[in-house]
């Protein structure tokens, strides 16, 4: 094979008490889209910030084009031809397009004193045209959606003129539709003979996209095979290491209890002021997992916190087994029964710096104190008993929340809000950023509530997740939700995802 | 007609809201590489004692010692711009208690008011001011004669560094890289723009202009020495820059319209019109436009829809995990 673009030879970093890249070897040839494939904390990000300059080796070299290289920066980086695209972009939100081009832009017309963004608009718009990147190179990144904004990251590193283009999970953010489209450009790109690193761990992602994948555990490297002989179970096996038996729902499984929560014409502002939520109506009954799929920030935050009474409804109604409830009202929501695992675990779901005993009472103490006071040993009692029962791993009860780890975080939050008569249970992305295993601990507790009679309400923006729990699934578009009518549809949770419905793509198949 | 309250109003405001003016420019340089230094007050107050005991001490030509005299005033404020700039940038202290800490260790009472006391400049008028110097055939122009050319010559340099301050920001690559670092510094660490340094060059920048503008107080405005002389002024032009949505050209109105304000009781005064039984309301009035300045956009929502720089005051750490 010709010299590679990209050779890492024995990178190791280590961290306060984690290994994270332990002696890897990573080499990507010119031409080529790399998958760089792994679980949440297999080393995938810290080997893209060693290859970037954000991070230093501990041992360890790197060549790019058979060059010895030593990166003290991310600028160091992008000017030998190396750039990344991350997952929290790095784009400055009230520039514009051309602006921030022009920021990363040490050559030509960048270098000089004076600057003048527009003479790079054609450029961008050319760029834009070429790679299927539209943009316009005068709109305010702000004002643009996420998925123009990872366009915009990746015109920016073509602007660069970047050989080497690493994406940090780039379908996170993206429709089903919007991420075929990246993938036909990383394709594009990587024709040219530049290199595509594609950072993953959604196996069906990487199988579309990649020539070839690298394995990622515990960071170690375990394989690099070519996709074209691999499948995504055996890239499952070798990314787990182990059969993880995915919790699933039993197909279609019991009779619907009764009603229990019922949502009505529900209208809520978003944090700048804007509605959020357009209308929604749904129904919850007992024992059944209600899935709500889309692409983040189409109003599933605010229906989460609306539901749980922490953001109060401008229109509609909500009832809890018939009896209206008050908008707005936390206390009064938990009450009726409703408990809410929130998308931002440790800056929503617990007060960091307090211990997990007190964590964990923060929804009972005014009913276990006694008057003014708080007692102290009864919580301690409650808080080791509920590491017992949760499996949470962690020091003790008087350790603070911040310390543990996303998995054991999201048990104290379950285990405090499953107290109690639950009739309803919201769960926000409760599986983000988790481990296999700890996702699939969140999973089980999700269908034991449902088993136990509670109706879950879990949003989720991973397809896998929401197909493997469903009874039903509903689709949250601009606010607004529509049912999918088969549960197990890819295609149509994909379509509505997209804010299309099928009729309305049958008759485009059938327009000439 | 040269003698109108509006003429005089105005060419009043103007020269009240110099000192101002150069405040809220050094503070706009600052807040837009995302530092925001309360210490405006105290960087003034030593600034001023700086100037006006450069003028008492050394003896040389007038135009020569007035030039050292702004130069020791800029050194002065850079000086205790530094301690905070050291403070939260490469400390990450708290920017609003690092700030308010500068403001009372170097304010009324603390460090200039020592000096003062120490170098024996109180209850003596300055030996040198800065005053009206173009010829009085253009000062006596029918209304724009005292508003534009009857003023002293650091009016004329304050305007300079407005047009240069806004061409910097938005014509020039430092001014693009100064405002990528306080908006988002983690995407110009990327691109390879020093977040530590610009962010410590523009401090620094923020002190000179405070201690210019502390000079201006004691060496145009009231040209003498007393403790507390800049009388908050400080405040009023942190209030400024939020007014002005951290743009200078808008930084001069708004100091001209709170110089005026400033101006407006003595005036009155002077002209023994009496608009109640009290002067306090008219007094009092700058410090109520701030408060209510500062009140309307202490939400962090309404700052945002002002334009103010979205890493306004927060430390810049490299490493993510």
């Amino acid at each position: 094979m010709a010299q590679p673009a990209v050779s890492m030879r024995g990178i190791t970093k280590r961290f306060p008490g984690v290994l994270a890249n332990d002696c890897v070897d990573f080499e990507a040839a010119p031409g080529e889209v790399h998958a760089l494939l792994g679980e949440n904390g297999a080393g995938k990000s810290t080997l893209s910030h060693v290859l970037t300059g954000l991070y230093h080796p501990d041992e360890g070299e790197i060549t790019l084009f058979g060059e010895r290289v030593a990166f003290t920066s991310p600028r160091d980086a992008i000017d030998a031809g190396v750039c990344m695209v991350h997952q929290h972009f790095r784009l400055v939100e009230r520039f514009t397009v051309a602006e921030n081009l022009v920021l990363g832009d040490k050559r030509g017309a960048g270098r000089r004193f004076r600057i003048d963004p527009r003479a790079v608009e054609s450029q961008v718009r050319a760029l834009g045209e070429r790679y299927h990147l539209p943009v316009d190179p005068h709109a305010h990144v702000w004002q643009l959606g996420v998925g123009e904004q990872q366009r915009v990251e990746i015109l920016n590193a073509l602007y660069q003129d970047a050989r080497v283009l690493i994406l940090d999970e780039p379908t996170a953010v993206l429709t089903p539709e919007e991420a075929d489209t990246l993938f036909l450009t990383l394709r594009e790109i990587a024709a040219e003979g530049r290199t595509v690193i594609f950072i993953s761990h959604k196996l069906h992602e990487v199988m579309a996209v990649s020539d070839r994948v690298t394995v990622l555990r515990a960071g170690k490297v375990i394989a690099t095979v070519p996709t074209a002989g691999a499948s995504a179970q055996s890239l499952a096996s070798l990314m787990i290491g182990h059969d993880v038996e995915a919790a699933q729902r039993p197909a279609n499984g019991r009779d619907a209890g009764a009603e229990v929560l019922e949502v009505e014409g529900l209208w809520a502002q978003g944090d700048r002021g804007v509605a959020a939520v357009k209308g929604v109506s749904l129904t919850l009954r007992a024992g059944e997992v209600v899935a709500v799929a889309g692409v983040a920030g189409n109003g599933q935050r605010e229906l989460a916190e609306t539901i749980a009474g922490v953001r109060p409804s401008t229109k509609g109604s909500l009832r809890v087994d018939g009896r209206h409830l008050k908008s707005g009202d936390v206390r009064a929501s938990f009450d009726a029964g409703i408990r809410y695992v929130p998308e931002d675990r440790l800056g929503t779901g617990v007060s960091p710096s307090l211990s997990l005993a007190m964590n964990l009472e923060l929804r009972s103490y005014r009913k276990s104190s006694l008057g003014p006071f708080l007692r102290l040993r009864k919580m301690r009692e409650n808080a080791e008993k509920a590491i017992v029962d949760f499996d949470i791993r962690a020091p003790g009860p008087d350790v603070p929340a911040a310390n543990l780890s996303g998995g054991n975080l999201q048990k104290v939050v379950i285990a405090r809000e499953f107290a109690g008569e639950m009739k309803v249970l919201i769960a926000a992305s409760p599986t983000r950023g988790l481990d296999v295993s700890a996702v699939a601990t969140v999973h089980s507790y999700l269908l034991d509530a449902a088993a136990r009679g509670t109706a879950v309400l879990l949003f989720s923006e991973d397809l896998d997740e929401i197909l493997a729990l469903n009874d039903r699934v509903v689709v949250m578009y601009e606010g607004q939700l529509s049912e999918v009518a088969d549960r197990e549809s890819i295609e149509e949770i994909g379509l509505r995802m997209a804010g299309g419905t099928p009729d309305a793509a049958a008759a485009a198949a059938e327009a000439p | 007609m040269n003698n109108s309250l509006l003429v005089v109003l105005i060419a009043s405001g103007v020269a009240y809201g110099t000192p101002l003016l150069f405040a809220a420019l050094g503070e706009l340089l600052a807040e837009r590489s995302g530092v925001l230094n309360l210490g405006v007050e105290g960087m003034m107050l030593v600034g001023a004692v700086m100037g006006f005991w450069t003028v008492e001490r050394v003896h040389a030509g007038t135009a020569v010692t007035l030039v050292l005299a702004l130069a020791i005033a800029a050194v002065a404020g850079t000086v205790m711009a530094a301690i905070h700039a050291f403070l939260v940038i490469t400390l990450r202290a708290n920017q609003i208690v690092s700030g308010l800490a500068l403001t009372i260790f170097a304010g009324a009472a603390g460090l200039s008011s020592y000096l003062g006391n120490d170098l024996n400049l109180a209850d003596q008028p300055a030996s040198k001011t800065f005053h009206a110097f173009l010829p009085s055939g253009m000062q006596d122009i029918p209304v724009i004669g005292p508003i534009l050319f009857g003023q002293n010559a650091l009016v004329y340099v304050s305007w300079l560094c407005v047009i240069a301050v806004g061409l910097y920001l938005s014509r020039t690559r430092p001014g693009l890289n100064v405002r990528a670092v306080g908006e988002s510094p983690a995407a110009a660490d990327t691109m390879g723009i020093n977040v530590t340094a610009y962010r410590y060059a523009h401090t620094l920048a923020g002190g000179a202009f405070a201690g210019v503008a502390g000079a201006t107080v004691t060496l145009a405005i009231t040209p003498q020495w007393v403790d507390g002389i800049t009388g908050g002024a400080g405040w009023i032009a942190i209030a400024l820059v939020i007014f002005a949505f951290w743009r200078p050209e808008l930084c001069l109105v708004g100091a001209y319209f709170f110089g005026a304000l400033q101006a407006l009781a003595p005036q009155l005064q002077a002209r023994n019109i009496s608009l109640g039984p009290t002067t306090l309301w008219t007094n009092s009035l700058p410090y109520v436009m701030t408060i209510l300045v500062l009140v309307v956009v202490s939400s962090g929502t309404a700052r945002r829809r002002l334009g103010a720089p979205s890493a306004l005051g927060t430390a810049y750490v490299r490493e993510e995990h």
